[in-house]
């Protein structure tokens, strides 16, 4: 079948953007409810019910637009938050996003409810009674044209640059003539690229961004005298950032850039953008060269990605809440190693058995039957990792410093 | 052949060794270009760069048809590649870690 024919049943959402899962989030507000939280989640007995939350107790506006998005992310069919009662972050407000999303939502205070037992048994029942709700939740036919996609490598070795993401690469330039969205990340992993990317911008406003948030990065780097390499990358046979970053860039395709969006911002319309996910400048003490891959995955996701590709020559084992995580790799013997984990072999491009045309239209099609309803690997092992930091970051690209603009 | 190494772009100096090629050993050249075949000076590890022409001191290395460094040293046709003899044009720091094992050698343990 042709990719543009392929369809599959979707979630209509009152925003317009429909979902590929129907989940509900049970969000707690402050470490201290997350026990409780986690608790409704496994007594639940569902795999649709996920877990995830802000550890505070002081809040943050990073980490409280993260979880908006999430609440408004397409596969979210409804939201539960669960506070202790004295924490800066307000469930009531988290649950008027969601019914303005038109999504079903309560939220308790664990205080007031009268301590982990009773909470309990209110957030199961509630959540059992919303499950049967949410499978009335009307379908809509979806093409790959409606989704977006996002994509990171971790654990990379000699075959990321070489096979994994020149795959996922192909892949994102198929997607974007198909009028589907595609959302690389990794700024700090683009050094000595900064011309290259320049020079891939959709309009001049794009290049701005892209030149802006290519120098903050490199400011950064430079300041620290640490680039986002490790001793395994070298070992492994890399010799250079500009090696290590041209392996992860070419994730992204051949496609123009549309610009650079921020986390929790989803792109304002279909194509090729780039995501920014270091801390803005003034809070880069906060910030680091190399988040972990549940951190990737949720900026990725927090910009509405309804799927993630999480590219590792190594191996790994981490999957998401909210959206599927694919795991692909160019490593066959890490595929073979790591088979229950592993969910696409991108291979046989190095090793000349398949183009890498064909091996992206596999990827294309394995993509619509996980759209379509097929667990994950991740998925089916209940992998639904998060990580939600405290951060700084602007919503949009900050042109001036945060330190540097003048107080009103 | 027994041995394999990757070129992803034509105008690139260097090639990725799919398996660990001995020195002294001919090894195919798969992907991008004409060049077909090798001779390895030295021995090269997996993942690891072999040369694919002699190339001098300061020039750039090339992978992905784009500058990944610059060389350190006069590179011989069919070399291993790496931290010993180039370095980033950005990274200083990653000139001081060890050839083979990548661990810092520029912090003390003591």
């Amino acid at each position: 079948m042709k990719a543009e024919e392929i369809t599959w049943l979707g979630f209509k959402r009152k925003n317009g953007s429909p979902g590929i899962r129907n989940r509900v989030l049970v969000i707690y507000t402050v470490k201290c409810s997350e026990f409780v939280a986690r608790r409704i989640v496994e007594l639940s007995g569902s795999p649709d019910v996920e877990l995830i939350g802000f550890d505070g107790c002081t809040d943050n506006q990073y980490a409280v637009n993260m979880l908006i998005s999430m609440i408004r992310h397409p596969n979210t069919g409804a939201v539960l938050s669960v506070g202790l009662g004295c924490e800066y972050i307000q469930p009531e407000w988290l649950s008027d996003i969601a019914e303005k999303e038109g999504k079903p939502n309560s939220w308790m205070f664990i205080q007031k409810e009268g301590g982990t037992n009773r909470t309990i048994e209110k957030g199961v029942s509630w959540v059992r009674e919303t499950l049967a709700k949410l499978a009335d939740t009307e379908r809509v036919e979806m093409k790959l044209s409606d989704l977006v996609i996002g994509a990171e490598c971790g654990g990379s070795d000699y075959t990321s640059g070489l096979a994994g993401n020149v795959v996922v690469g192909r892949f994102f330039d198929k997607l974007v003539e198909l009028g589907g969205t595609a959302i690389f990340e990794e700024i700090v992993e683009a050094i000595g690229l900064g011309d290259l990317l320049e020079q891939r911008a959709a309009n001049a406003e794009a290049a701005k961004e892209i030149k802006y948030t290519y120098e903050k990065a490199l400011d950064y780097c430079k300041s620290v005298r640490q680039y986002s390499v490790s001793p395994g990358n070298f070992a492994g046979g890399l010799s250079t950032i500009e090696e290590k970053s041209m392996g992860a860039v070419i994730k992204s395709g051949t496609k123009k850039i549309e610009g650079v969006i921020k986390v929790s911002s989803p792109p304002k319309h279909p194509g090729l953008w780039l995501l920014d996910s270091t801390p803005d400048p003034y809070w880069m003490q906060f910030g680091i060269t190399n988040p972990n891959d549940s951190e990737g995955l949720m900026d990725l996701i927090s910009c509405g990605a309804h799927m993630v590709f999480l590219v590792t020559g190594r191996g790994n084992v981490v999957g998401s809440a909210v959206s599927p995580c694919i795991k692909i790799t160019g490593n066959h013997a890490t595929f073979e190693r790591m088979s229950e984990d592993m969910e696409f072999d991108a291979s046989p491009v190095l090793l000349g058995e398949k183009s890498i045309d064909e091996t992206a239209e596999e990827l294309m099609s394995y993509v619509s039957e996980i759209a379509g309803g097929k667990p994950s690997k991740s998925e089916a092992m209940g992998h639904k990792e998060f990580f939600i930091p405290y951060k700084y970051q602007e919503k949009e690209v900050a042109f001036i410093r945060a330190c540097e603009r003048k107080s009103d | 052949m027994l041995y394999r190494a990757f070129r992803i772009n034509e105008s690139d100096n260097v090639a990725t060794a799919l398996t660990e090629i001995p020195k002294g050993e001919r090894c195919e050249i798969i992907g991008e270009g004409n060049l077909r075949e090798m001779e390895t000076v030295e021995d090269i590890p997996v993942g690891h760069k072999i040369a694919l022409c002699d190339i001098k001191k300061d020039e750039s290395i090339l992978k992905y048809g784009v500058v990944i460094g610059r060389a350190t040293a006069d590179i011989a046709s069919g070399s291993w590649i790496h931290l010993h003899v180039m370095c980033s044009n950005f990274d200083e720091r990653s000139s001081h870690l060890d050839a083979v094992t990548g661990a810092p050698k520029d912090i003390r343990y003591e």
